[in-house]
């Protein structure tokens, strides 16, 4: 059986909802994990950091968690090809961590965005990504202050020149750099992204675009 | 022993922040202002062993996203 681990941080307010999308619909067995834990579940397949607050977001967003003890384990999983999906300040988190390039600054337009957007998919052959066409526009809920992806020219030509861009926004949400809204690690085993696939997982909240990301996933690591 | 840390975004990163500050600045009546930039100042009180090499280890490894910031130390 699949294991996966969502990891809890205080502040954090979106790990239920992201272990009940990965149950319900890989499922896997998933436990929570405490961001005091210096070690994780053994023989996991995934690991999902989830959105929220983590830390009231004291110092930058992320930060704080990122240095966190359980995040020291997640670097070290991470490295052995574990799957790592970071949404929101999940992906916040990882970009602090350094395990995704990049920063995440205040919205251009300093507001809170809290709305469905649409989303283009810009690479198909990801682990994460595999349930979707190159191409295709999904719809799936952002809710951040802290959206704005920043690298310089040179970072965003290598994410482009590399297939490292999973999504696009297919419309002005938070003036990210070139709209990005997810991008892959390296290797390709870690994704960080501000939209919210695991609140768009059945037609009762309004869409499932956010289902194949999982429904991908799964098919990838089985 | 007391340092003063300031933390400021590098040049060409645009900073909202600055702008709505900016923005608040001339709704008030004043005129003249030509940009404003945000940053932060932390204050840190350590024994006086404390190195420099320290203090800017602080800095590259929590205080500052050197992705988009840099820092200044100021030591009293």
């Amino acid at each position: 059986m699949m294991r996966a681990a969502v990891i809890q941080f205080p502040g954090s307010n979106c790990d239920r909802d992201m272990a009940v999308a990965i149950r319900d619909i890989t499922g896997a067995d998933t436990s929570l994990v405490w961001h005091r834990e210096s070690a994780l579940p053994t023989g996991l397949d995934l690991i999902a950091i989830p959105g929220g607050f983590s830390y009231g977001d004291y110092l930058r967003s992320g930060a704080m968690a990122a240095r966190s003890p359980v995040m020291q384990a997640v670097i070290a999983a991470a490295g052995r090809g574990v799957p790592v999906l970071g949404v929101c300040n999940g992906f916040q988190i990882l970009t602090e961590a350094g395990l995704l390039p990049g920063a995440l600054m205040r919205n251009a337009g300093i507001r809170f965005v809290c709305r469905t957007v649409g989303l283009t998919v810009e690479n198909s052959q990801s682990m994460f990504t595999s349930g979707y066409s190159a191409g295709e526009k999904i719809h799936i809920p952002v809710a951040h202050h802290d959206g704005n992806f920043f690298a310089d020219d040179a970072t965003l030509d290598r994410l482009e020149g590399e297939g490292r861009v999973a999504f696009r926004y297919a419309e002005s949400v938070n003036g990210s750099a070139r709209n990005i809204a997810g991008v892959l690690n390296d290797a390709g085993n870690v994704l960080g992204m501000m939209p919210h696939p695991e609140r768009m997982i059945e037609a009762m909240q309004g869409g499932s675009d956010g289902r194949r990301l999982f429904e991908g996933l799964i098919r990838e690591i089985a | 022993m007391k340092t003063r840390i300031f933390v400021t975004l590098k040049n060409g990163v645009l900073d909202p922040q600055g702008k709505a500050i900016h923005h608040a600045i001339e709704g008030l009546g004043f005129s003249g202002v030509h940009d404003v930039r945000a940053g932060r100042l932390i204050e840190i009180e350590h024994e006086p062993g404390l190195s420099k090499a320290d203090l800017e280890s602080m800095c590259t490894k929590l205080l500052a996203n050197m992705v988009i910031e840099n820092f200044e130390i100021e030591q009293a």
